[in-house]
């Protein structure tokens, strides 16, 4: 597998991956607007966002009606969707694509829910690797508080219910996120995560991403052409 | 078709063969004990397909086996918004071909399993194969398909009816009197006139379904030949299957 920038497209792809809770959004969000403010070509993009496939996703969602292996498809399709239609395209026009999650989250979530991982890897596998991928280490109870004390009303398959862990959805949630840290810890060498203290002030920690965005991207390369 | 009425009957019941996965499976789930046959119809629209499987329920009921069938596109959780996907045409290739996997396994899951689990013979109105060349033509990458459908349970039987381009076109317009868009591959874009298409199209897949028969190996049956004539074939061929060993 290899980056964007490796197969040679003018566009770079920015990920955030880490846990519910782990502020990964709130980052990505200042980080657009860092970049849009400097006047440059920026697109963002979240994790199970596509108009069409959504409709499944919910309902499958809704009714409870997904196993491990349909989950794991319905999000492929979701990604595949956005993949060709958006981001390779705008990859081509030489934007900076900032995804929240991308194909780790897959990586994670489905190898939780025991889908074999070369099966999982291999359907991926149409994706190229983000040129930078950030994952937002947090304390797994502090990630856990974030949540729990901001949206009591855990929904079934964000609690991992389906996994049959804990009658207690708070409790499965728990066990949960516990085991997806796990696999993204596992995942951080081999991908070349970069990772940032969640721990710490948003401050602090939007400084170190937009000190690493500027050292490791050229960003004046990706000024919007004036009108 | 006519059943001895007063004749002592007597209802052969299965060999149990086991199931098995082509490459990784399905998780969680059990191949063990799933006692019933899965039998398989695959061909262009047009083949007889439809008809064949009918056909093979009615005998097999007659013959005392419990039978469900299934087809693809059938599934409570994305039949609807795969039909509106393709009415729209504005899909990807990847994205149209991982829906159609995601329909699969639903029905994998949630049709063919159970019903193999409780011993029913499950006629499937075409499988992954269909799938598989359907995106082969469109250029999907052979190891990335075969990954994909590692999940698929290997059938008991596949039985492909072959039927020559000329001949579907004279069923297709005896049925309909129109091309259907997809299965005369218009998105491919071959040619600007939709017979040609169509033939074309027709062409493309059955080189396809050549490839995948000497992976998979399955059964040809000519479909040029007379419903019954096609009939007696299959009921022959799946009696061998139900005592296979």
């Amino acid at each position: 597998m290899k980056t964007f920038a490796e197969l040679g497209y003018p566009g770079r792809l920015i990920a955030v991956e880490g846990l519910d809770g782990s502020g990964k959004s709130t980052q990505i969000y200042l980080l657009k607007r860092w970049l849009e403010l400097q006047g440059l070509k920026v697109f963002f993009s979240e994790w199970n966002s596509s108009e069409l496939v959504k409709s499944a996703t919910t309902k499958g969602k809704k009714q409870e009606l997904l196993t491990p292996t349909t989950f794991s498809l319905i999000h492929a399709t979701d990604f595949a969707d956005r993949y060709e239609r958006q981001l390779v395209p705008l990859l081509r026009a030489g934007y900076v694509v900032l995804c929240d999650r991308y194909i780790f989250t897959a990586f994670a979530r489905d190898t939780v829910r025991k889908c074999p991982p070369a099966w999982v890897r291999g359907i991926y596998n149409f994706a190229a690797l983000p040129d930078l991928t950030f994952f937002f280490k947090a304390e797994l109870e502090v990630s856990l508080q974030r949540i729990l004390d901001g949206r009591p009303q855990l929904k079934y398959f964000e609690a991992g219910m389906d996994m049959k862990l804990s009658p207690d959805p708070y409790e499965s949630f728990r066990v949960f996120q516990g085991r997806i840290l796990e696999q993204y810890l596992a995942m951080t060498t081999e991908f070349h995560f970069l990772v940032i203290d969640a721990n710490q002030a948003i401050e602090t920690q939007q400084s170190v991403v937009r000190e690493l965005v500027a050292s490791k991207l050229n960003l004046a390369a990706f000024t919007l052409a004036k009108m | 078709m006519h059943i001895k009425r007063n004749a002592k009957q007597h209802i052969r019941v299965p060999t149990y063969t086991p199931k098995r996965f082509y490459g990784h499976g399905i998780p969680g789930l059990d191949v063990n004990k799933l006692t019933g046959k899965l039998i398989v119809v695959e061909g262009a629209d047009g083949s007889g397909r439809s008809t064949q499987i009918s056909r093979l329920v009615e005998w097999f009921e007659g013959s005392g086996h419990a039978t469900v069938q299934v087809g693809l596109k059938h599934s409570t959780l994305v039949s609807k918004e795969l039909d509106k996907a393709k009415q729209g045409n504005i899909l990807s290739h990847t994205t149209l071909s991982l829906f159609y996997a995601t329909d699969f396994a639903d029905q994998l899951e949630n049709s063919i399993i159970p019903a193999l689990r409780a011993g029913f013979m499950v006629l499937a109105d075409r499988y992954i194969y269909t799938l598989m060349a359907r995106d082969m033509v469109r250029g999907m990458d052979d190891a990335w398909l075969k990954n994909l459908y590692g999940m698929a349970l290997e059938p008991d039987a596949v039985f492909y009816l072959n039927v020559s381009a000329e001949q579907l076109v004279q069923r297709n317009f005896a049925k309909n009197l129109t091309l259907d868009y997809w299965e005369s591959g218009i998105d491919l874009g071959l040619s600007r006139d939709w017979f040609d298409c169509f033939v074309q199209y027709q062409a493309l897949i059955a080189r396809q379904f050549q490839r995948l028969q000497t992976i998979y190996g399955f059964t040809i049956v000519d479909g040029n030949r007379s419903l019954e004539e096609v009939n007696a074939d299959l009921r022959c061929k799946i009696e061998q299957v139900l005592v296979e060993k």
